[in-house]
């Protein structure tokens, strides 16, 4: 896995030109115990929501829907993400994908999947956001 | 539950708002030790003031021979900040900064395994709070680009000497930025983006 040390470019490695050497980065004990601690409830699973999940309302709430229920509404009239959601709400992000579980189980919101990195990296989207940064 | 009253929520300002065409949104993560700018850079290049998303995480000690009598649980809050941009009419790029303790990011579902990439931001001053990130995103396979934020007492080990220091592989791209300044911190997620782009030409 590890590849060779690349030959030290130019100045002998004991010449620092800040001075000190920095520290030495020594790669990771595979056997680290705190692999002994899972999340409950969650296991290996991925969250069908996303943090980045676009949700958008597709109805109104009934007058008598949980207060959660109609805010989320309210602040998906227009496509926001779940963490938004979250933020605005000021409640956990687990607290606010249950609300949109529900939500979508009664079909007033749609979600909008986010794209996630693959194995194959899709050249045209990672083409679009350079376009996208560019013109920041 | 604790929940505010509808009518206290105050939702994004009407300029932060996406538009209905916003089909897709994809992610990219900030990582670094404690103080290293990643609340800086996130804020720097986000088109919305930047926000914080938390949870709450339940950690139970699975030991060896454990007896569920005596298993213990800890909850911890994690927070992160996040920022925007808008890519285009139909893509949103979202950002996150994750403070706190570094096993826990690692935890929160999905956050790195549905990341395109991440950004690993270092302190030459301080170096070290970075080498365990480095290892835990090089064990999962997330991508990422290394940028040195350059504070004015940091000692400046040149590029190549840092390279060596972290023993990143001879691809990883490494580059200085000053992260509050939004053209850097745009630089580095360009620099990002070409590295994630490079690994598709070069996969057979
Ligand atoms: N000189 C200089 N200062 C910076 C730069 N980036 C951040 N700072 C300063 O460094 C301090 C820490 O920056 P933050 O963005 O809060 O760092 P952080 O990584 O989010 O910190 P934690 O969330 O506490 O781990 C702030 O006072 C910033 O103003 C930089 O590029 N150059
Ligand atoms: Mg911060």
């Amino acid at each position: 896995m590890t590849p060779p040390q690349q030959p030290p470019h130019g100045a002998s490695p004991g010449e620092e030109p800040g001075g000190e050497a920095p520290p030495q980065r020594e790669r990771r004990d595979p056997d680290n115990p705190e692999r002994l601690y899972v999340l409950t409830g969650e296991d290996s699973e991925r969250a069908p929501l996303d943090l980045v999940t676009l949700i958008v309302a597709r109805g109104e709430a009934a007058p008598t829907a949980q207060p959660e229920h109609s805010a989320v509404l309210r602040l998906c009239r227009t496509p926001i993400s779940v963490a938004e959601l979250s933020a605005y709400l000021a409640l956990p992000f687990s607290v606010v994908t249950v609300v949109v579980t529900e939500l979508l189980g009664s079909d007033l919101v749609q979600a909008r999947a986010p794209i996630v990195r693959s194995a194959l990296p899709d050249r045209s989207l990672l083409e679009a956001v350079m376009h996208g940064l560019q013109k920041l | 539950m604790d929940f505010k009253s509808s009518d206290t929520i105050t939702g994004p300002r009407s300029e932060d708002v996406l538009p209905h065409t916003a089909a897709a949104a994809v992610k990219v993560v900030v990582v670094g030790g404690f103080g290293v700018g990643k609340t800086t850079m996130v804020g720097s290049v986000s088109e919305i003031r930047p926000l914080t998303t938390e949870e709450t995480m339940t950690q139970a000690g699975i030991g060896v021979d454990d007896d569920y009598g005596s298993e213990s649980k800890t909850a911890t809050t994690v927070a992160m900040d996040f920022g925007r941009i808008s890519i285009s009419e139909e893509l949103v790029l979202y950002l996150f900064g994750t403070p706190g303790q570094e096993r826990f990011w690692f935890l929160w579902n999905g956050l790195f395994e549905g990341a395109l990439g991440a950004v690993v931001l270092i302190d030459t001053r301080r170096l070290e709070v970075s080498f365990d990130v480095i290892g835990r995103l090089e064990e999962r396979g997330v991508p990422f680009v290394v940028a040195v934020n350059e504070f004015p007492d940091a000692p400046d080990h040149g590029i190549e000497t840092l390279r060596r220091a972290l023993d990143l592989e001879p691809a990883v791209p490494i580059m200085p930025c000053d992260a509050r300044r939004r053209e850097s911190s745009r630089d580095v997620l360009m620099t990002l983006m070409r590295y994630l782009h490079s690994l598709t030409a070069t996969r057979v």
